[in-house]
């Protein structure tokens, strides 16, 4: 028995996607900076997956920028408009919920002397608008917000944000981090004013290594890594062909699934909060099933349980989920998104997530909810004593 | 003109009748650790250990053996016959290889002739060696009294010319002083006790205790890693682990709380002792320093004693934290040792743990519990692991 429900670390890829991979390594290695025909062949290939990838978000080809994942995309977006604008200002906004590959590069710009605005959330990890407002000034040249939050899945109201930096600055430019919303949510980049925007192939059922950066074609910005100027010289580096074309596949899927398998998991999200309500005592969904919550994310709480504690007895019965924080010999290491929507410790410490994806059914629901009966049965006789 | 190592064996030799049978042991270790690296003929001459070696891996060679108990110096050496002519270019060339030749001003040679047939006698034979390097090469001096340098020529059925004494480990071969049972924990501390003890000969074998699924596979995963780091030095070792987490439920669930960690501790000894008959191992072998931690008193370690029937060797016992941290970054297991690691058996540590136990307090707790059933329980967790 294998019930993965850790998908929002990383998806098996499709059965599809891994043949296209494995076709794209036999027969299209060529370079597509080569001259000759296995080069153009090469290049053909991977101006497709863009198109697919351009067509799916309803932007343009030009648009779409190949990286190597959701991490270097954010990294590309934020260092390169800071070093384009930081002579306007140097006041940057972003949120205390923020992935790492954002919070961290924050926090070094914060060092070498930017003012950051961190925004809180509210108890649903949800920023506030009006603090927005008040926060973007003359000065400001960047707002960073994240899509949906990769522990609780709580989107952000991105579609809203344009019309605040038109009212007061309009040079600032936003840039939306969408690895855990790209395929899981509906999107429409384009007409939001985002300028750009970041994806991950593992997320979405595609390969590890592979991920995009939208850029709006109105900005022009400068590369951080340089070389021999593929993708139109903003990022140099012998294009991943196989992961490319993996990525143009598990999109081109995406695309014709997305509203059937959408539907499929919000059932099954509601199944199991119906399921852990009735059935088990002391919890705390911290992502409801509702319209500002990604209904591939559930996080939830069980008091008087270690997270990891609950982790590892699952994963003895064959299923796989993530914590959102950990135990270590010195203590519990704190979890930042957790403590910012200002759950109790002992809820961050009995947090578990449960990330779906298209194959998961209601006997995995089932299943996993009799496991979690058990364990959570078990763990507390020992830790409610 | 051929390249060799040298092995010291030094105190090896004062063993008697029971050198032979070290000897042996040291070299079947040399082969060990050489596998897979271009070597010649392993022999002894005169007191000594000898290996053919390939000049390009001699490095990679000498860091190898000497990771291997028994030995004292290491010194890379070039044989040759005893023509003159022959022991000359040998002298001249071993400077080459001298690695900080420009700090290099002054120099000795030193002879022993333990062939006592060949004619010229060691003073003598050291003058005109030394006069050879004084023609050939410039800017090098003798200072007999206080040199930069010494060039040894050992007379033998062979000539051995060379430089360098590299200071190994010392102690005695693994293998050569019995069998210990080592309980291996991913702390700092247990891997130096096994260090130690394998350096006196004992052959080690490892038992870790584990709390799956309160401890995570990878805080095991470290275990074995810091076995396999071990294993450089003892040669393969075998490392048994065990499942305690019944043992702590009922505990948790049946004796005080504060009692918690010296209950385990009998409990981790009595199943030790169990691993230990059955394979033929005839001592224990702990990390602990007294006082170190609240439980490693006198009196923690005679109620830990009293659980069990079998000698508990504790090599660190009376040693400081940091001469212990030295020792595991010299033999590289305090990178792995410092890792941090998920650990939710500290779910189980009393809030203010009995430091000086009693024994009769404790076996009076011991009696609400089956402790028999529980080791045998445990004992049916035991998986086994090679690590080499």
């Amino acid at each position: 028995m294998e019930i993965y429900l850790d998908n929002c670390s990383t998806t098996q890829p499709r059965e599809e996607v891994v043949e296209e991979i494995i076709y794209a390594l036999r027969k299209e290695y060529g370079n597509p900076s080569s001259l000759h025909k296995l080069g153009l062949q090469a290049e053909i290939a991977m101006e497709k997956a863009r198109e697919t990838i351009a067509d799916f978000l309803k932007v343009s080809k030009e648009e779409i920028f190949f990286t190597s994942g959701g991490t270097e995309s954010n990294n590309i977006a934020i260092q390169s408009i800071i070093s384009k604008y930081n002579r306007i200002g140097k006041h940057i906004i972003t949120t205390l919920i923020e992935h790492s590959s954002v919070y961290n590069v924050y926090k070094f710009y914060e060092e070498q002397g930017f003012e950051v605005t961190y925004l809180k959330v509210n108890e649903r990890g949800i920023i506030s608008l009006e603090e927005l407002e008040k926060a973007i000034r003359e000065d400001t040249i960047l707002i960073s917000i994240m899509q949906v939050n990769n522990e609780i899945g709580s989107i952000q109201p991105t579609w809203k944000i344009k019309e605040l930096i038109k009212k007061k600055n309009s040079k600032a430019l936003l840039h939306v981090d969408g690895v855990q919303a790209f395929g899981k949510i509906k999107l429409n980049i384009k007409d939001w004013g985002i300028d750009t925007f970041s994806i991950s192939g593992h997320k979405i059922y595609g390969p590890k290594g592979i991920g995009v950066l939208y850029i709006d074609k109105n900005l022009k910005i400068n590369p951080i890594i340089y070389g021999g100027n593929q993708e139109r010289g903003l990022r140099s580096g012998t294009e991943n062909i196989p992961g490319i074309i993996g990525l143009g596949k598990a999109v081109e899927i995406l695309h014709k699934n997305f509203d059937q398998e959408q539907e499929r998991v919000k059932e099954i999200k509601s199944y199991f909060i119906k399921r852990l309500k009735e059935e088990i005592d002391h919890i705390h969904i911290n992502s409801p099933l509702e319209e500002d919550f990604s209904p591939y994310i559930l996080n939830v709480s069980f008091d008087y349980v270690r997270g990891e504690v609950l982790l590892h007895y699952l994963e003895n019965k064959g299923i796989y989920v993530s914590t959102a924080s950990a135990c270590s010999s010195k203590g519990v290491k704190e979890n930042r998104v957790l403590k910012a929507i200002g759950l109790n410790e002992r809820y961050i410490e009995g947090a578990i997530r449960f990330c779906f994806s298209y194959k998961n059914t209601k006997e995995d629901i089932d299943y996993t909810i009799e496991a979690l009966k058990e364990s959570v049965k078990e763990i507390r006789q020992i830790t409610m004593r | 003109m051929d390249r060799v190592i040298s092995l010291s064996v030094g105190e090896i030799a004062l063993k008697g009748k029971n050198r032979k049978y070290f000897e042996n042991k040291l070299i079947s270790h040399v082969k060990r650790v050489l596998q897979g690296l271009p070597f010649g003929k392993i022999y002894k001459e005169q007191g000594k250990i000898y290996v053919e070696v390939d000049e390009d891996s001699l490095n990679e060679v000498i860091n190898r053996v000497k990771k291997i108990f028994g030995i004292y110096y290491i010194s890379p050496c070039i044989r040759v016959d005893k023509d003159m002519d022959h022991i000359k270019e040998a002298v001249l060339k071993i400077l080459e290889d001298i690695k900080d030749r420009d700090k290099v001003k002054t120099f000795k040679v030193k002879t022993n002739r333990a062939d006592k047939k060949f004619p010229i006698k060691s003073p003598e034979f050291s003058r005109k060696m030394g006069a050879v390097i004084l023609k050939n090469i410039e800017g090098l001096n003798v200072d007999v009294n206080n040199p930069d340098m010494y060039v040894y020529i050992d007379i033998k059925q062979n000539v051995y010319v060379y430089t360098d004494k590299i200071k190994a480990y010392g102690g005695l071969p693994v293998g050569t002083n019995g069998k210990g049972l080592l309980l291996l924990s991913g702390g700092i501390d247990s891997p130096v006790a096994g260090f130690l003890m394998a350096k006196r000969g004992v052959e080690i074998s490892a038992i870790h205790f584990h709390s799956y699924p309160f401890t995570s596979e990878r805080a095991e995963e470290k275990v074995k890693n810091l076995a396999k780091i071990l294993s450089l030095y003892t040669g393969k070792m075998r490392m048994y682990s065990v499942n305690i987490l019944d043992i702590q439920k009922e505990i948790n669930a049946k004796c005080p709380e504060d009692q918690m960690t010296i209950l385990s501790r009998r409990f981790m000894m009595r199943i030790a002792e169990k691993v230990a008959r059955e394979n033929d191992i005839d001592v224990l072998i702990t990390g602990e320093s007294l006082g170190q931690v609240a439980s490693q008193t006198v009196e923690s370690i005679a109620v830990t004693n009293a659980s069990v029937n079998i000698p508990i060797l504790r090599p660190l016992i009376g040693m400081d934290k940091v001469h212990i941290i030295d020792i595991a970054k010299e033999i590289e297991t305090y990178e792995t040792s410092i890792l941090p690691y998920e650990d939710c058996c500290t779910l189980f540590l009393p809030k203010h743990p009995v430091t000086r136990p009693k024994l009769k307090y404790i076996e009076k707790s011991e009696k609400n519990i089956d402790v028999e059933g529980l080791v045998e329980k445990a004992l049916e967790s035991l998986s086994v692991y090679d690590i080499e």
